[in-house]
């Protein structure tokens, strides 16, 4: 009889690769941009970063594929219900070696297929053990093959901060996931995982980032720790959290950790799904307006009683974006003069990007506005126009009128009588 | 009247000083024709004389953007700019005008050729043609671009693919990297390059990433235009995803639970043993 073991080195690489990036596809990041610039030029190395990442191709789910993104192993060790790689399922299970990890990212690389790598794994044998294999990949990875482009870590909470370190030094991003919106959420279905463990090593990330921005008496910078940031994700969907919830926690972790990014992961079927966790189709729509909102939240100047506090059951607009949502909510505030209102005012208008408000800022010094500069400047002038004036352009009565949602929101579906 | 035939590789320094030498000689743009060396010039049309290289002074986002809009496959793009650049020698402040109807569609021509840039950064897909033991490994890749976007890119490439040698052979200019020097080619034909065993392996990953609850096409075409397919090794796949996707998400949703394999009593006994490093201190 075989041993388990002995049953695993037989799986070709294509094998071990196909079960582990199938493991990896319900992480949604695959970022590879804002962090520090670096290059191969002078030929003694391989890769580059210059700020903007790359999307190298895109999968039929409309997803970007930017990073080799697959797990180690998805052999694991906690049993978390949403989980494809729960230790109860019984989907199949494979395991890279360092030195495979190492030569995918290469290949891959070199043939221009991707812009790095981002790994995850499950816990095997303990989080420290597990760990210290994804950082001895990093490292190989920087020190033996000399690789400038872009890795991001996955980083195991409750692993020693010895290990965090490294892998900080080593990486351009770290992520810990809080994996869903509340503590009751995690304990339900994340029984072996610790929602004051995440945040602690959440902070310990913050705060090694911070210091190493500080020089020391003698001037010297020390090395750049995660200069990507660090970035969390939530499933939605797989718990009754409302979206004031969801932008609730996702408030208090950009500002309480200074995260890049919070991922929202519409809870998808998974192969050998647990019982516990019935499956539905993925609320995408769901998961598209709650970026949207985050947008509002960082960018905007909206705050979350703002985007969700008009909504009674504490959840967004399906129909619309969140943003038209508000200003249909608040048309005292319009229509804004597109030549005199002010910056944040601006923000606020219904079909204007971050992008747009500055062309106008810096176009009004000059000249007054009319329509059509508004279009050429980028502006969705179909959702704007009820929103604004201009010096050949008035809403009239269009601002209040009772049927300006439906030009918006998609036609009611005929009601399905059986 | 004069015709200025610009040459194909160099395009966008040789665009500046001829521009440079007729706005100091106060030519106006309704005076002279522009070609690179596929347009025939004019039956009326003489070959400009050279005019003299002289400093003029325009706003640097001008220079940026005119360095972008050469590239552009636009037969009237060099006349576009020099007329831009005629009417911004009298308005200083015309650069910052984003209302101004030919500005706009300057800027968006430059945005054509961005786009252009950023999809050859991310669709060159390289194949090995070096052999073992070679001090430098070599790569060569097929691409089509839609603007005339191998020059102002291929500095990425070096800047990315440092320690290899590798060419990227286009229907247009071909840009070709060894031993850290960088040159381009003109009518490089079509190459038949060699299979190369990692291509069956990222097929296998974007076969596997693929989610298939979550099928969105629409935002893939719009990423990922069809017109990119025919170069990219892992297109031909995405036919098969998208047909099976329905019916593999219903085995997902319809799938009887199962019962949690025999070791897992085993391994949750083993995990509640564990101590964590942060609860020694």
């Amino acid at each position: 009889m075989r041993t388990y073991t002995e049953h695993m080195t037989r799986q070709t690489l294509e094998q071990k690769l196909a079960i582990l990036s199938d493991a990896a596809k319900y992480d949604a990041s695959c970022a590879s941009s804002g962090t520090a610039k670096r290059d191969s030029r002078a030929g003694k190395s391989l890769g580059s970063s210059e700020g903007s990442g790359i999307c190298h191709a895109y999968a039929p789910d409309g997803r970007c594929i930017s990073l080799l993104k697959i797990l180690m192993t998805n052999f694991c060790i906690y049993d978390c219900s949403y989980c494809i790689n729960r230790v109860s399922s019984n989907v199949p299970r494979a395991r890279f070696s360092v030195e495979e990890v190492v030569r995918l990212t290469i290949e891959f690389y070199r043939r221009n297929y991707i812009e790095g790598l981002f790994l995850s794994s499950g816990i095997i044998r303990s989080p420290d053990a597990t760990m210290s294999d994804m950082v001895q990949i990093a490292r190989r990875l920087r020190q033996q093959e000399n690789f400038r482009g872009y890795i991001h870590l996955k980083t195991i909470p409750d692993a020693a901060p010895e290990l965090i370190e490294e892998a900080g030094l080593l990486a351009d991003r770290l992520s810990i996931n809080v994996e869903l919106p509340t503590d009751a959420a995690v304990k339900q279905h994340a029984p072996e995982k610790s929602p004051a463990q995440i945040r602690r090593a959440m902070a310990d990330v913050r705060q090694r980032k911070e210091a190493a921005r500080d020089r020391s008496h003698s001037g010297k910078r020390p090395p750049r720790f995660a200069p990507a940031g660090q970035s969390t994700q939530m499933i939605i969907g797989a718990d009754g959290s409302t979206d004031a919830t969801v932008l609730g926690q996702s408030t208090r972790l950009y500002s309480n950790y200074r995260l890049k990014r919070v991922y929202y992961s519409a809870f998808s079927p998974i192969p050998d799904a647990s019982a516990r966790l019935p499956l539905i189709s993925p609320p995408l729509q769901r998961e598209h307006r709650l970026y949207q909102a985050d947008w509002l939240l960082r960018f905007y100047g909206f705050n979350v009683a703002e985007i969700t506090g008009h909504h009674p059951d504490g959840n967004l607009d399906l129909d619309i974006d969140p943003k038209l949502a508000w200003a249909l909510a608040h048309r005292a505030q319009f229509p804004v003069d597109v030549n005199r209102g002010q910056r944040e005012m601006l923000l606020r208008v219904p079909g204007f990007g971050t992008k747009t408000v500055s062309r106008i800022l810096s176009t009004r010094r000059h000249r007054t506005l009319r329509y059509d500069d508004l279009a050429r400047m980028g502006a969705q002038m179909k959702k704007a126009r009820a929103f604004i004036t201009a010096k050949d352009w008035s809403p009239g009565d269009l601002t209040d009128s009772a049927g300006l949602r439906a030009r918006f929101a998609p036609p009611p579906e005929q009601l399905n009588l059986f | 009247m004069p015709h200025v035939t610009l040459p194909r590789i160099g395009t966008a320094s040789a665009w500046r000083d001829a521009a440079r030498g007729f706005l100091a000689a106060g030519v106006p743009p309704e005076e002279i024709t522009w070609g690179d060396t596929t347009t025939a010039p004019g039956l009326f049309d003489d070959p400009a004389p050279a005019p003299r290289a002289a400093r003029i002074t325009v706003p640097r986002s001008f220079i940026t953007m005119a360095d972008t809009v050469v590239w552009h496959s636009d037969p009237e793009r060099f006349a576009r700019l020099y007329a831009f650049l005629w009417r911004l020698h009298r308005t200083p402040h015309l650069m910052t005008d984003r209302g101004d109807a030919e500005l706009a569609r300057l800027r968006r021509m430059e945005k054509n050729v961005r786009r252009c840039q950023h999809k050859m950064k991310a669709f060159v897909r390289f194949r090995e043609i070096g052999q073992p033991g070679d001090p430098r490994r070599s790569f060569a890749a097929w691409f089509e671009p839609t603007h005339h976007t191998t020059e102002p890119t291929a500095a990425f490439f070096a800047r990315r693919f440092g320690d290899m040698n590798w060419r990227i052979l286009t229907p247009d200019i071909s840009a070709v990297f060894e031993n850290g020097k960088l040159h381009f080619e003109r009518d490089h034909p079509r190459p038949d390059l060699p299979d190369d065993a990692s291509e069956l392996l990222w097929i296998t990953y974007f076969r596997s990433i693929f989610n298939p609850a979550r099928l969105k096409v629409q935002a893939m075409q719009s990423e990922m235009p069809k017109k990119y397919w025919k170069n990219l090794p892992e297109a031909a796949a995405i036919p098969d995803l998208i047909s099976g996707a329905e019916s593999r998400a219903r085995a997902m949703a319809l799938a009887a639970p199962t019962s949690p394999p025999k070791r897992t009593a085993a391994i949750k006994a083993q995990q509640a043993g564990l101590k964590s490093s942060w609860d020694d201190g």
